[in-house]
Order: C-alpha cells, then structure tokens, then sequence
C-alpha cells in the first residue's frame, strides 16, 4: 500500500454496540459488513469503492481477530469467484469492485454463481459510478441483476439505510440461496454521516470449519442437468421467495401512500433527490413528510407485483423516478399493472431525461410537469424554485464570462513518471511520424487530452494491447504502439496483451507503464509493486513475466525521466528489423504516493541536521521568449505562465511555481528537444557539510568579485 | 407512515420550514477541498447543526476540477419533528448559499453552473489564477480576462468576498483551505462565532498553528475587503539612468509622447544588451518610422510604437552571448535565492540545461569564419554529435561560471559575429517596406510592424518562427496588390502561431494561392 494510513478510519471499525459511527458511506460499509459476521472480503479497488479495500488493508489485526480472510483480487472475475466459497458453507462473503466496469469483467464468475445458487450470503456491493465524476462508460449493473437473476439493493443514501441494506442483504441472499447485489452511486460511497454501530460478529461457522470438512453437491455445479434445474428454481424458488422476503422485512418504504390519486415510484438511491425536489416544488418538509404519495424501492430487483398493485390501486397516475437507461423498472411497471388490469398511467422517461444523471434540476422539472397534470392546485407559481422559473435574460457580464470557462479534466500530477514517456512519443513523432497508438485503463489515458493528444482507442483495463491486435499485418513494416499500465497488466494484460501479441506472432510495441502500484485507484500494491507488504507478495518482475510467456524483445527503462533514452528506446522499438512482439517497460515511481513517502522523511532528517537536497526547477523570466513549447511538451501542473515582467513582450512567460518537486523532466525537455536554455536546477541544501560551506564562501567571493564588473558596465542605464 | 398534505402556499410564502443551508466548494484535486468540507461539516455538528458532505473526487489525480457540497441543519426543528432531515447529495442551481472557489476560473465555472445567484449567493472566490491547459499551451498570450470573470463574480453574487487568498496562504506558508475557511468566517454567511471556526480547525489537529494563521489572515481580508489585484501592465516610466540622459532627451525632444513607454525600456534594454551606441542605432532607424506615421498615421503613432517595441527585441535578439550575460548577473542570483525561498542555513547551487549546437556556436564567431565552419560537412556532424546531448553547467561553480562568464564577455565583439550581421540585414529588409507600405495602406504597415512577434524561442522553434516570417514577407508583395492585405496578414500572424507542427500556417498559405 502507499504510504498512505487509515489508522484512525480503522478504529472506528471497533466501535461497539450502541456507540456512533461517523464517517463515510463506504466506510459504513465496511463496518457492516464485519456486524454482520462476514467470513472473507474480496474485491478490486476503483472510484468509489477504492476506500473499501484501503481500509480492510490497515484493519488486518481486527479481521485477523474475527477470523474474517480478506483479498486483493487480481481482478473483479476473481473476486466474484471468490463468493464461491459461499455455494457449499453457510459462510457469509462479500466482494466490492467498480461497475459496470468491473461487473463487466466478474460476470462470468457472477453468472455461474447465481445459476448454483449459494446457502452462505453472498453480497456483492458496486460502486455504480454513473454521472458526475464518473470516469467510465455510463451503463446500469441493473442489467446484470436481472440476466443472472440476482437481487439489487439500492438503498436510500444515508448511513442507517445503507447499513441496513448490508444486514438485510445478507440474510435475502441467505432466504433465497441467490447472491445480492448492492448498489451505491457515487456520491452515497462519499457522503459523511453517522448511525448507531453493533458489536462486530464473529461467525459460527468459519473458514476453519469448511476446508477441514469439505462437502459437495453436484446440483450445485452448471452442468446439465443441474443448470437446467438453477433455470427452475430461480423462476420457482428462488423468485418467490425474495418477494415474500421483501414484503415481510418491509425492505420497501411507503409514504402517505393515499394522500393523492397520483404518486411517486422511485430507486431508493434516488429518494434525497426526490425529496429535496418536492421540498423545493413545496410539496413536502425537510423532513420527507411529502404530500405526494412515495413508493420507495430499497430493492430494484425484483420488483413485488403485489406492493406495486397496491400502491398503484385507485390512483390516475404514478410517475417512475429511474435514473439511466434502457428503462427496465418503468417496462416492469408496465407489465406488471398491465397483467394485473390496474388503470393507472405509468409516467417516467416522457417526463424525465431518458439519458443523464438524474440531477434535482432534472427531478424538479419531471415533477413539476408530473404534478401539474394531474393536480395543478398543488403548485405554487409565485415560489417555484429557480431551475423551473421563467429564466431572466443573463446579465452580459456573467455571459461573457461564461465563454471564458475551460474545460478542466484531472491530468498528469506535478512530477508524475509517466509524462515524460509521452514526452518522449512526442518527440519520436517529430522524427519519424504518428504511429496508430492503443491505450488502456489508467493515469497514462491522459495522454489523449492536450497537451499531448496522444492515442487512438482504449478499450478496457488491461485491453491497451488486445486494443491493436487487428493491426497486424505483413503489408506494411510500420507498427503500432499500445501502452498498459502496471494494474492492467497483472489484471488481465499479461494474457490478453502480452500473451495474444506473443501466440499470433504480432509485430508491434507495447509500454507497460511500470508505476509500482495502481496509482489511478489510489495507489493499492500489486505484484510488481517496489515496496515490501507484510501481508502481499510484492517486487516481482513485469519483464520477467513478459520473457516468461515469450517475447524476445524485451526493454527496461528504470528512469522514465531519462527522456533522451526513453526516446531511443521507443524510437529503436518502433524502426528495428527485429520482428515480432516488443515491450518496453517503463519504472518510476507515482510521484504522488512518492511524495506521501520521501516528503516527510525528507522534513524528519532536515529537522534532525541531517544533510538533506531539495531540487526544484526555475525559467529564467529574461531569456524566456514566452513561445511555451516546454509546456506543451509538458504539461505538468508546476510548470505554467505568468504575465511577462518586460514591458516590451506581450506574451506571458513559462514559470515553474514552488509545487516542483524537482523531477527533472523540465530539464531533460530542454536538452532533448532543444528548446531553449532558460530552464535551471535549484539545489536547495539543508545542513550542508562544514567543506561545502567553506567551498562555497570561496566561490561566492570570487563570483561576486565578477559580477561586480558587469554591474559597473550597467551602472548609470536603469533609473 | 402518514403524513400530514400541506398547503403549499401557506408552507412556503406565511411561515417559511427551516431548511438546509447550501454551501458548495469548487477546488481542483489537491487543494484541500475535502479538508474544508470538513471543517464546515465538524463546525455545524458542534454548533447544534445536523451536517452532511459529500464529493465526487472521481480518480486520485490532481488538477481536475472538483465539486465538493455541504448541506445543515438545525437540529432544534429535527428533534421538534422527531426525524432527521433529509439533506441533498448535490447543489440544485439557484438554491446555494454560500460558494466557495479557490480559484478565479472555478469561480467562473460555479456561475456558469447557475450555483451562485444575486437573491442568496455569498460567493468566496481567490483572485488568483491556476491558467488552464488551454491557456498555458497557446504560443501566443492565451490568457483569459480575469477583470471580465471577476465582474461577472460581483454580477453574478449576492455578496462577492474575492481576494487573491493563494498569496496570502503562502505568506502564511498555510494551505488555501485554511485562508478561505478564514474568508467564509469573516463573511458572516454562516451562523457561528469566529471562535467556533477556530475550534474546528483546532480539532483536525494537524498543522494547528499555520493553519489558525491562515484562517486569521482569511477572515482579515474577508472583514476589511480589498480591491482585486489584477496584473497591471507596468507604469510608463520615463526616469532613466545618468549615462543615458542625453539619449533620454534625444527621445523627449524628437519622439512623440504616445510612444515614450515603449522607447525608454526599449533604450534601455539595448544600452544593457550592447552599450550607448546601439541606442543611438536604434532611434536612427526609428526617425524614419516617426516621420512615416506622422504623414500616415491618425496622430496616435501605433506604427512607431509597434515597430518600436519589436525593433528594439529584434536587435536585442538571444545569442550564446546574451543568455550568459544574463545568467551571470548578481542581480539574477538574487531573483533565484529569493525563488529558492532558502534560509540563511541553506546553500542554493544553480545548474542550467544548455545544448549550445552548430547554430549557436557559428551565430557569435566572427561573420567569415562562422560561415566557413557551417559549410563543412566533417566538422559540422562531429559539433552536432558532441552538441546534441547538451550539457549541464553549474553557475554556482567556479567552472561552470567562469566558462559563462567569459562567453559573455565576447559581447564586445559581438557586432562582427555572424548572427548579429544576418540579424541587421534581415532588420533593414523588414525596415526598408515601411515607407512603401506605410504610403498606400497604414493597417497593412500596423500588421507589418507587428510580423517579427512570430519569431520566438530558441533551437527548432526559433527557425521555425523565422521561416513563417520569411514566408509572409515573400507573399507580402503579391498581397499587397489586393485590398484587405492587412487582414489577411493578421490571419497569416495567428496561423503562425497557432501550433507547433506549422499545419495551420501551411493551411493559411495554401488558402491564399
């Protein structure tokens, strides 16, 4: 793990029965699942969830007291896998990873897992990173829910709710032998707030239990006949029974359910939304007491024909509050009343966005028109909110300003490794063209974003090579170059990319980006990781690992800062007769988790008169022509402009503010592509040695000797 | 559960419900975005309030815009009513009262979002500007108006407190989050005491002191508001040394006005870069440039001023010579220690990254010889081999400095090397148009004047800023057959340094034929 310690959110693992929790929503999570006497925890970090896995990380003494097992999987399908432990013992497992991307990946271990069913409750919480802030494509894992028949919790996003949809969770997986799916959106994953903690449980039957009395059940296994009997049980069984558990555990929430002949469906997740939106359309207090009837789904899959029938009973209409697309709860709702011969109007994407984050703005104005047919009397027009007001014309300074607004994505961190790589693919293009380029998962897509406007395509964690293998062809010797971080590698790469590349005889690059952890998650320890982990097996070797599945050609570049070999390097990879897969992998370390570790030690030893360097960069402001060709080479957030000093030039002038942690690259640009003799080193010394301040009084004397001559030919010009 | 179907006119207009106060922080990644959430947070719950925030962080990466959102409550009406309120996960545009930016374009970005509004909106925005990819990148100045975004942050706010908060956590040697928590304490937008504030960062318990420092700076500048500090263009400044009085009068004497702030640095910049002469030179060429606009011009002399300006960069252009010159003045040793920011204590060593090639080698030897050694292939290959790796010279070092130091002193014969002639004839070819150009289109002179801005930097980005130049001026006579010349060479100009391959400039060119 990075040097990065969650002590303190630890402790609040071991709050006991009665006492407060305060914190984050994920956190809530974590401490449930050990409430609810959780066996093992497995998963794969990733936004939002990435938090989850950091914690159980630091709590190892408290998992090792509960006799709770807990893994880093190599990936979501092995995580999933892991929920297989599940299927014979009554041993309750979670699994936690990003979706749908990481659904994506574990579906095949998800499918097989709840065709067999399981006895021990099986909990899969995603983190459904949809809208805002997500940095992926923008799907449902309610699709998953319901190809494999499996129960999705989406519970209303507070930290009670969310606590109790992890305890109920296990015992509805447990009632219907069908792994659950919990569903948390982003903001819920991160929001702080508190609930009333248990004791931790430790369970029965443990671990211990299950491997020293292993039992089996063939009909368990997919495998005709026994996948065509899951087939049955699941619409005979197991269906019934999750609706009957639901109904009796009242998972569902109603509100003054006949208050109106109109009402309200929603997705729990959705309720603070929805209540805040009828709040501000005045249609309810602060405190959910609303006028219009609210039928909340804590649980998405499977709907309960009967509550639905009820609620929808003598009602005109009900509006389906559904965030994202295909609409499956609003076609549900449909079948559903349909079959049951209910009159009322089913309303949904006709009054909200079909597509898009269900914002309040967004909510506001579906219920406004939701309401307005069907009880206008409701609405007070003198106070509507200001989304739905009649909107003034702008005032033209806040117009003109608008246009002025950039776009500002997340970039290359100051000092980060894998800049100069990009550098360097720069300037071979310089020399010898654009190659067709694949990217993958990670910090390293950044390339595709100015200043570098690198890469092509990425087609999925670990894919950056699979990405190009189309691209294989005798016709032509120029080659096309993949990237793939170190992550994506052990996840899937070393097969998918190294492998594939290897076996179909591909003759083009890779760039593993050898970082030594999953920086873009947050910094978690893989294989290759460089530091030792107590509890990981670490430090191994990603050219090994490429040599071992057969690629000849293979490089290691220990210093991606060294941008002038870098670039020999890609340019050798790319032009040489050799033929056949090539991979370069190129180390450094994240420059943030590096700073997380080198910078206070760095402090502790100045502060002990230990002699300690600090480098940083400058731009000389007067030999700086302000042409900007460093940072569009660049691009790191240290290096940027400032209004030009000489009242002569117009242009702003290139300055590396005190950010710089001194990586060099600015330097290593400056040399390589030859721009410009403006950059300087600053060594900053702390303590030096008794020699070095002697040697440097003599010089100081000697240079200002000098630099007094020059001061006398200026003297008498400026004023 | 039963509710109780209300009014709505009754509950909004007559008795307002107690609702949450709103407050969103727009940060970028790395600022201490989530740590003020935080503290807003941590003050609410001690001051009787519920409190609930959240983020979306998205990746671990710094630099990306991101929102952060904190809503309250008093908890007085929640335990009146028996339940928890039920708070929001995002700003809803229109109903935010407090914004908190921390920085001038995030600012910018919480309006064009509709989160600040004049009926409730207190807007907390630093001055301050963290320049976009966008702005950074562009050749040119790509700045955006931050006078046009803090308008809009006055237009836009109810009450605006603005203040450059970056600076004043660095002279704190704090963190902006501390100063802004500061600025929200001092805006009275929130219903606690300072005192409470303090006590809130009192128990985040790291870096207490700094940050109450910072805090205390913040709600200083919050309580006692100053005017934005935009970065001015300098003071014209006509006061000049002894040695250059009598060219100083020269100036006063025969140049108008309109044009003093750009001669005397313009002298001034010369006489350091080669000595009294070279002034002398530079206002001889600009007499002619002087009598051209007041026969052409409409009186303000744009001409003269632009021509002045790129004249005396022109001749002052950066030689091997120059930049050692530059790089050994005491006065820049200064401007290092102070960037270093080191103590007393500590040693500040000064490396700079130099790749001088066959150019730069052949542009100071004298004209002949220098032509000579460009011309021969051996020699040529084995400079630009052993050139091509660049070197690293230690300033701070006696070698290092000696080695500059006397590159610089070549200054002296600088006016029969290579690069000073080549320079001085292209000037006198650019000079030469003028009279003609001036004569029968004085926009066209204007752009004309301006041509010599695309020739910048250093190395690949310097010839290829001369071969745009030469390009426009070979098109030049053609042009200026045709009406709208100026225009197009206006166009010609930006192309030119719209991007680094040259794409657009060729495309500029290929448009014109």
């Amino acid at each position: 793990m990075a040097e990065r310690f969650f002590k303190k959110e630890v402790q609040k693992l071991y709050l006991g029965h009665g006492e407060e929790f305060r914190g984050e929503g994920i956190l809530a999570v974590t401490k449930a699942l050990l409430q609810s006497g959780v066996s093992y925890v497995a998963g794969y970090q990733g936004a939002p969830i990435s938090h989850l896995m950091d914690v159980l990380t630091d709590a190892n003494d408290i998992l090792n007291e509960l006799g709770v097992h807990f893994e880093h999987s190599a990936s979501e399908a092995t995580a999933a896998a892991t929920l297989a432990a599940s299927v014979n013992y009554p041993l309750r497992g979670a699994v936690t990873f990003k979706s749908t991307v990481g659904t994506n990946v574990a579906s095949d271990a998800l499918a097989n897992l709840a065709s067999g069913g399981v006895i021990g409750g099986a909990l899969i919480i995603v983190g459904e990173d949809y809208g805002e802030g997500s940095s992926i494509m923008q799907e449902r894992s309610h699709a998953f829910a319901m190809k494999s028949q499996m129960w999705l919790l989406d519970p209303r996003p507070n930290l009670p709710s969310i606590v109790n949809a992890v305890e109920q969770g296990f015992a509805l997986s447990e009632a219907t032998n069908t792994p659950v799916m919990l569903e948390l959106r982003i903001r819920a994953c991160h929001v702080h707030g508190s609930f009333i903690a248990k004791d931790n449980v430790r369970p029965a039957f443990t671990l211990k239990d299950a491997i020293e009395k292993p039992v089996r059940d063939v009909n368990r296994i997919v495998l005709p006949p026994g996948s065509f009997l899951h087939e049955e049980e699941k619409i005979h069984t197991r269906w019934p029974a999750a609706q009957r558990f639901i109904q009796e555990h009242r998972l569902n929430e109603f509100v003054a359910e006949d208050a109106q002949d109109f009402g309200i469906i929603l997705q729990g997740g959705m309720y603070n939304t929805t209540i805040r939106s009828l709040e501000l359309l005045g249609l309810s207090d602060a405190f959910g007491n609303s006028a219009i009837p609210l039928s909340i789904l804590n649980v998405t899959y499977p709907l309960v024909d009967a509550e639905i029938v009820r609620f929808c009973a003598g009602k005109r209409a009900v509006l389906m509050v559904e965030e994202g697309q295909p609409d499956f709860l609003e076609q549900n709702l449909n079948v559903i009343l349909r079959k049951a011969g209910a009159p009322a109007r089913i309303h949904g994407k006709d009054m909200l966005p079909m597509a898009g984050e269900y914002t309040p703005a967004a909510v506001i104005r579906g219920i406004l028109k939701f309401v307005d047919t069907y009880a206008p009397r409701l609405i007070d027009r003198e106070h509507l909110p200001t989304v739905v007001r009649p909107a003034e014309p702008k005032p033209q300074a806040i117009q003109a300003a608008e246009s002025l607004v950039h776009p500002r994505p997340p970039s290359f961190c100051t000092g980060c490794p894998e800049r100069p790589i990009f550098t360097a693919i720069k300037l071979v293009e310089r020399e010898i063209g654009p190659h067709h380029m694949s990217c993958d998962i990670g910090c390293h897509l950044f390339s595709i974003l100015p200043p570098f406007n690198l890469g092509a395509t990425t087609m999925g964690y670990g894919l950056g090579w699979a990405g190009a293998a189309a691209f294989n062809s005798t016709q032509t010797d120029k080659r096309t170059l993949s990237i793939m971080g170190d992550g994506g590698f052990w996840h899937n790469g070393l097969t998918s990319g190294v492998g594939n590349a290897v076996f179909n005889k591909s003759d083009s690059v890779l760039v593993v980006v050898d970082n030594a952890y999953t920086a873009a998650t947050g910094g978690q320890d893989i294989l290759s990781s460089a530091a030792a982990n107590p509890i990981r097996t670490t430090r191994l070797s990603i050219a090994n690992a490429v040599r071992g599945v057969g690629v000849k050609w293979v490089r290691e570049v220990t210093r991606t800062y060294d941008l002038a070999r870098m670039r020999d390097v890609l340019k050798e990879a790319l032009i040489t007769r050799e033929k056949g897969p090539k991979v370069i992998v190129a180390q450094s370390e994240c420059a943030l988790n590096r700073e997380r570790r080198v910078k206070p030690l760095m402090l502790k030893l100045a502060k002990e008169g230990k002699r300690v360097v600090r480098e940083r960069f400058g731009v000389d402001e007067d030999t700086c022509t302000g042409d900007h060709s460093c940072i569009r080479l660049s691009g790191c957030p240290s290096l940027t402009v400032r209004p030009n000093p000489d009242p002569l030039r117009q242009d702003p002038v290139a300055t590396v503010i005190d950010s710089c942690i001194g990586c060099g690259l600015c330097g290593e640009v400056a040399h390589a592509a030859k721009l410009c003799p403006s950059f300087f080193r600053m060594d900053i010394v702390s303590n030096p040695t008794g020699w070095e301040g002697l040697k440097s009084r003599v010089r100081r004397g000697v240079i200002s000797f000098l630099q007094r001559r020059t001061d006398r030919r200026l003297a008498g010009f400026a004023a | 559960m039963t509710t109780s179907p209300l009014a709505p006119s009754a509950a909004n207009a007559t008795t307002p419900r107690p609702r949450a106060i709103t407050i969103a922080i727009l940060a970028m990644g790395g600022e201490g975005g989530g740590v003020l959430a935080d503290w807003i947070g941590d003050l609410a719950e001690h001051a009787g309030y519920c409190a609930q925030t959240t983020s979306v962080p998205g990746v671990a990466q710094r630099t990306g815009s991101t929102i952060y959102y904190v809503e309250i409550f008093p908890e007085e009406p929640a335990r009146a009513a028996g339940r928890s309120p039920v708070l929001a996960l995002m700003p809803v545009p229109g109903e935010v009262d407090v914004v908190l930016a921390s920085e001038l374009m995030e600012a910018g970005r919480a309006i064009a979002r509709g989160l600040v509004t004049p009926d409730r909106t207190t807007l907390i925005a630093s001055t301050h500007r963290v320049y976009s990819m966008t702005e950074k990148t562009a050749i040119g100045d790509g700045k955006v108006d931050a006078g046009k975004l803090i308008e809009a942050c006055r237009a836009a706010s109810k009450t605006l407190v603005q203040d450059d908060f970056e600076s004043i956590a660095d002279a704190q040697r704090s963190v902006i989050s501390a100063v802004l928590f500061g600025a929200l304490a001092g805006s009275a937008a929130l219903p606690f005491r300072r005192e409470e504030f303090e006590d809130a960062v009192r128990r985040g318990e790291v870096g207490v002191d700094s940050s109450l420092a910072a805090f205390a700076a913040g709600f200083r500048s919050a309580t006692s508001p100053a005017e934005p500090k935009l970065p001015k263009a300098q003071p014209p400044h006509r006061e000049t040394g002894p040695r250059l009085r009598s060219l100083a009068d020269r100036i006063l004497r025969s140049f108008p006005h309109q044009c003093h702030d750009i001669l005397f640095p313009g002298m001034e910049r010369l006489a350091d870069y080669q000595d009294e002469a070279y002034v002398a030179d530079y206002l001889d060429r600009l007499d002619v440039l002087r009598s051209l606009d007041a026969a052409h011009g409409d009186g303000e002399f744009r001409l003269l001023r632009e021509a002045g300006r790129h004249l005396a960069l022109w001749m002052s252009y950066e030689d091997a010579i120059r930049v050692a010159d530059l790089k050994t003045r005491s006065a820049r040793f200064e401007r290092v220690q102070r960037e270093s920011r080191a103590s007393a204590a500590q040693l500040v060593n000064i490396s700079e990254f130099l790749h001088p090639g066959l150019e730069e080698i052949s542009d100071i030897l004298p004209a002949g010889f220098g032509r000579w050694l460009m011309n021969r292939g051996w020699l040529n290959n084995w400079i630009t081999k052993f050139a091509s790796r660049g070197m690293i010279l230690q300033t701070t070092s006696l070698r290092g400095f000696l080695q500059l130091y006397a590159l610089a002193g070549l200054r002296r014969f600088r006016r029969r090397s290579l690069r000073f002639q080549d320079e001085h004839r292209r000037i006198g070819e650019w000079l030469a148009l003028f009279p003609g150009v001036a004569s029968e289109d004085y926009g066209l002179a204007l752009e004309l004047a301006e041509l010599p801005r695309v020739v910048k930097g250093y190395g690949d980005t310097h010839q290829r800023g001369r071969r745009s130049f030469d390009e426009i001026m070979r098109v030049l006579p053609t042009l200026r057959q045709k009406d709208g010349a100026s225009a197009v060479v206006r166009e010609l100009r930006d192309a030119a340094m719209a991007d680094e391959s040259g794409q657009q400039f060729a495309e500029a060119l290929k448009r014109l034929s």
